[in-house]
């Protein structure tokens, strides 16, 4: 178990009903308490009309298991869960855009990409853009590495994750949708580890 | 039935071919409007707090041939109208309804939002706004209303097409009374109220599935609590406007009565339990009781009921009942671990957990430990309160004036208060026979609440007598609503315990800033002259002998009477935790 009172990367995910409004609604609750979110990234999940958010942030467990609460006592956030870095595989998506002639004429610059896993998406004859995806580090390292050789832009996703021991929403979805859930609901999850896993 | 414009049957024959027998599905060409004031008349909403302007006008139009099964209050002010809402709901214990338009109608509504939301009061706030396509143009009286109650609802939503009026406004309701009860706005572009829609009738909403009001009870949890409770030395309950909301006040007294548990309040949960029920110890927090503050940090098991660790409840955290075990009974799971650690979190709606905690627990007498508070009672008598309900020279106080007028109200009364001392005082002292009768801005401390929540109040309990203690400062704050009760004829009663400063501020200047006064010398119009202009009588009392006298004519007076009461100018509330210190370290003087 991660120290309660040491800060650290934390991935909040968020299962959501597909609402205008949602997005400020969750975000406030961050601002309010003048916490930066490091990442957000939002899109429909595996099941249609419900949404996923995932969002990172930098803080000590105590207020994370806090946030959690204030956004899933949201009308329309269906569930949330925490998870620090090693319970998740996580992914960014970064797009670098370097001149053309440059890589055409510099061999090294082909190797380094190579080296990278970095893939051309487009090229013309004034520039080509890569891709790569990996952690944060990556993504940087290749930054650093392209920008002797005239590296005109570069962009980055937030990051999505997939917790490593979920089942998926699926089935969980389907006892929200019964007007009286059953004891197993996961409601209770939290109860029974308070420590592990919030839920309501 | 209604009187619409247009009716039309629209035949559906089911494909059945065993029963040819065709399904009648009657519908009704209607405008959103008129949805809208359906809707209030299925959920049961006799009254309305409101002001009409450009973007509402459609509803207002079609309340035009509603006012039989609506009552509609015309306020002075858009705040006033929330506030009147809040009363409205904390004394009838039904959902608070209010109207504005858009832009500054919608703005008005801010700083009752924010109250509500933060003591928990159910309303639905109908905001009209302007027509869709206008959204974002900076329209004439276009503001995003939606973006700026978001932080201060517990839920928002905005009507483009009214064909979705029937829906949303059920959700409202039933969002606003469920679980924890909170403040909802639903904006209503002004097409959506003028369009005409086949409407099929108003079915209220009991699911929605993104939404838990209350989590499931886990007996287990119970089992551990009851454990905690029965080996208890020194067990002490602090109890909120939980078990009010809950309407669980019969079951928090066989609670209380069998576990034999000293249980002290907070300013929400007055009046849940009888002020002189024997286990009502007296009021938690920085004016609270000097015994339940003090023993706070010597109980050796802690029940909060309904309750939410305010940092006015507990002064600082660190050193607050750092000895004891914590049970936390709470319906909103957020609560739990918020501010104070619980030991055993007992999630779920009072209503349903007290009683099978009430089962689980043993019969006890704490007669010793309940002695201790009464001790400390009869030390807060010598040092405080003896001087402040009984003086026997010098300028009137605060406290003797709600002392001459328990005698006089029995306890019976609605107390309505505004923020700062009066409003302390008004807590400390009012006897309170009854539940939903301590009608105060608890969380926010919004000046200007009590007048406009003292009419919701009244229209919320027209049998009952509702009194509204107000300072000289937070009556200025909102004293257009004097207007409210000329026009209504509402009959409350209005004291004014003018002392003629900011007293809070000015007591916290005094303790705390060497005396420097700073903008808290604040002069006053002739309140009595003013309450005449709008046809309402009263009196000004400055000596001690016509104190009794005058509040026996204010409510004998059919009808709203306004009191001025002159005060000593720098008397101090006492006991007070100052800011942070630790709740034993209560001050008596």
């Amino acid at each position: 178990m991660s120290d309660p009172i040491e800060k650290q990367e934390y991935n909040i995910t968020v299962y959501t009903e597909n609402q205008i409004g949602l997005l400020s609604r969750i975000a406030i609750i961050f601002t309010r308490r003048k916490i930066n979110i490091d990442s957000l990234n939002t899109s429909p999940s595996e099941i249609e009309s419900i949404h996923r958010f995932n969002i990172v942030i930098n803080e000590t467990e105590d207020v994370v298991t806090k946030l959690c609460r204030q956004i899933e006592k949201q009308v329309e956030v269906l569930k949330v869960y925490y998870n620090t870095n090693e319970d998740v595989i996580w992914q960014e998506m970064a797009l670098y855009k370097v001149p053309t002639d440059i890589i055409a004429d510099q061999v090294s610059v082909e190797r380094l990409l190579r080296e990278h896993g970095a893939r051309a998406v487009v090229i013309r004859k004034d520039y080509t853009v890569f891709e790569t995806t990996g952690h944060r580090e990556e993504t940087d390292t290749l930054i650093k590495v392209l920008q002797p050789y005239g590296l005109i832009e570069f962009v980055r996703s937030a990051r999505v994750m997939i917790i490593k021991h979920s089942k998926g929403f699926n089935s969980k979805l389907r006892e929200f949708e019964q007007a009286e859930p059953g004891e197993e609901v996961i409601e209770n999850e939290f109860l029974n580890s308070r420590h592990k896993v919030f839920t309501m | 039935m209604l009187d619409f414009a247009k009716k039309e049957l629209i035949m559906e024959i089911t494909q059945t071919d065993v029963l040819p027998a065709p399904l009648v599905k009657e519908t009704i060409e209607v405008s959103g409007s008129v949805a809208v004031l359906e809707a209030l008349i299925a959920e049961g909403v006799d009254t309305i707090f409101g002001y009409p302007g450009g973007a509402i006008m459609p509803i207002y139009d079609a309340l035009y041939d509603y006012q039989e099964k609506l009552n509609h209050v015309l306020v002075r002010h858009e705040q006033g109208g929330i506030h009147a809402g809040q009363g409205y709901a904390r004394s009838s214990g039904k959902v608070g309804v209010v109207f504005a338009t858009s832009g500054p109608g919608a703005t008005n509504l801010v700083t009752g939002l924010a109250d509500a939301q933060i003591d928990s009061t159910p309303l639905v706030c109908i905001t009209g706004q302007v027509f869709a396509h206008l959204l974002g143009t900076d329209a004439f009286q276009e503001t995003d209303v939606m973006n700026i109650t978001t932080p201060v609802t517990k839920w928002n939503y905005q009507i483009t097409d009214a064909v979705e009026i029937p829906e949303i406004l059920a959700k409202a309701f039933y969002i606003a009374k469920s679980g924890r009860p909170g403040p909802v706005l639903i904006d209503i572009t002004k097409n959506a109220q003028i369009q005409k829609f086949s409407y099929e009738g108003y079915t209220k909403c009991n699911h929605i599935r993104s939404y838990r009001p209350k989590p499931i009870v886990r007996q287990q949890y119970i089992e551990k609590a009851a454990e905690l409770i029965n080996n208890a030395k020194k067990p002490f309950v602090l109890f909120g406007q939980g078990v009010i909301l809950g309407s669980a006040e019969t079951e928090f007294k066989a609670f209380l009565e069998k576990s034999g548990i000293p249980a002290a309040w907070t300013i929400l949960g007055a009046g849940a339990i009888p002020g002189d029920h024997p286990l009502n110890v007296g009021m938690l927090g920085m004016h609270g009781n000097y015994g339940p503050n003090v023993l706070t940090n010597e109980c050796d098991v802690l029940i909060a009921i309904g309750m939410r660790f305010d940092d006015r409840v507990t002064g600082r955290l660190d050193k607050y009942a750092k000895q004891a075990k914590v049970v936390h009974l709470d319906i909103d799971p957020a609560e739990i671990d918020k501010n104070v650690k619980t030991t055993v979190p007992v999630w779920g709606d009072c209503k349903e957990t007290l009683p099978l905690l009430t089962t689980a627990v043993e019969k006890k007498e704490h007669r010793d430990w309940l002695r201790k508070f009464k001790d400390f009672y009869e030390r807060e008598v010598e040092a405080v309160i003896q001087d402040e309900l009984h003086p026997t020279s010098g300028e009137l106080t605060m406290g003797e004036v709600i002392h001459q007028l328990n005698i006089l109200t029995k306890g019976e009364a609605i107390m309505v208060t505004d923020v700062g001392q009066h409003q302390m005082v008004t807590c400390r002292y009012a006897k309170l026979n009854n539940t939903r009768s301590n009608i105060t801005s608890g969380g926010l401390g919004t000046m200007g609440f009590a007048l406009p929540a003292a009419i919701g109040a009244k229209f919320g309990a027209q049998d009952k007598t509702v009194v509204a203690v107000i300072g000289d400062g937070g009556f200025q704050m909102t004293l257009q609503e004097l207007g409210t009760i000329m026009q209504t004829g509402i009959d409350i009663k209005i004291i004014i315990l003018n002392n003629r400063f900011l007293g809070m501020v000015r007591q916290w200047q005094e303790l705390f800033n060497e005396r420097r006064y700073s903008f808290v010398d604040i002069a006053s119009p002739d309140f009595v002259a003013l309450a005449a202009a709008y046809g309402i009588p009263g009196k000004y009392v400055s000596e001690r002998t016509d104190v009794a006298e005058s509040l026996k004519t204010m409510l004998n007076y059919k009808g709203s009477y306004l009191l001025e009461v002159m005060v000593t100018k720098e008397n101090n509330v006492f006991p007070m935790v100052p800011q942070g210190c630790s709740v034993a370290e209560i001050r008596l003087k």
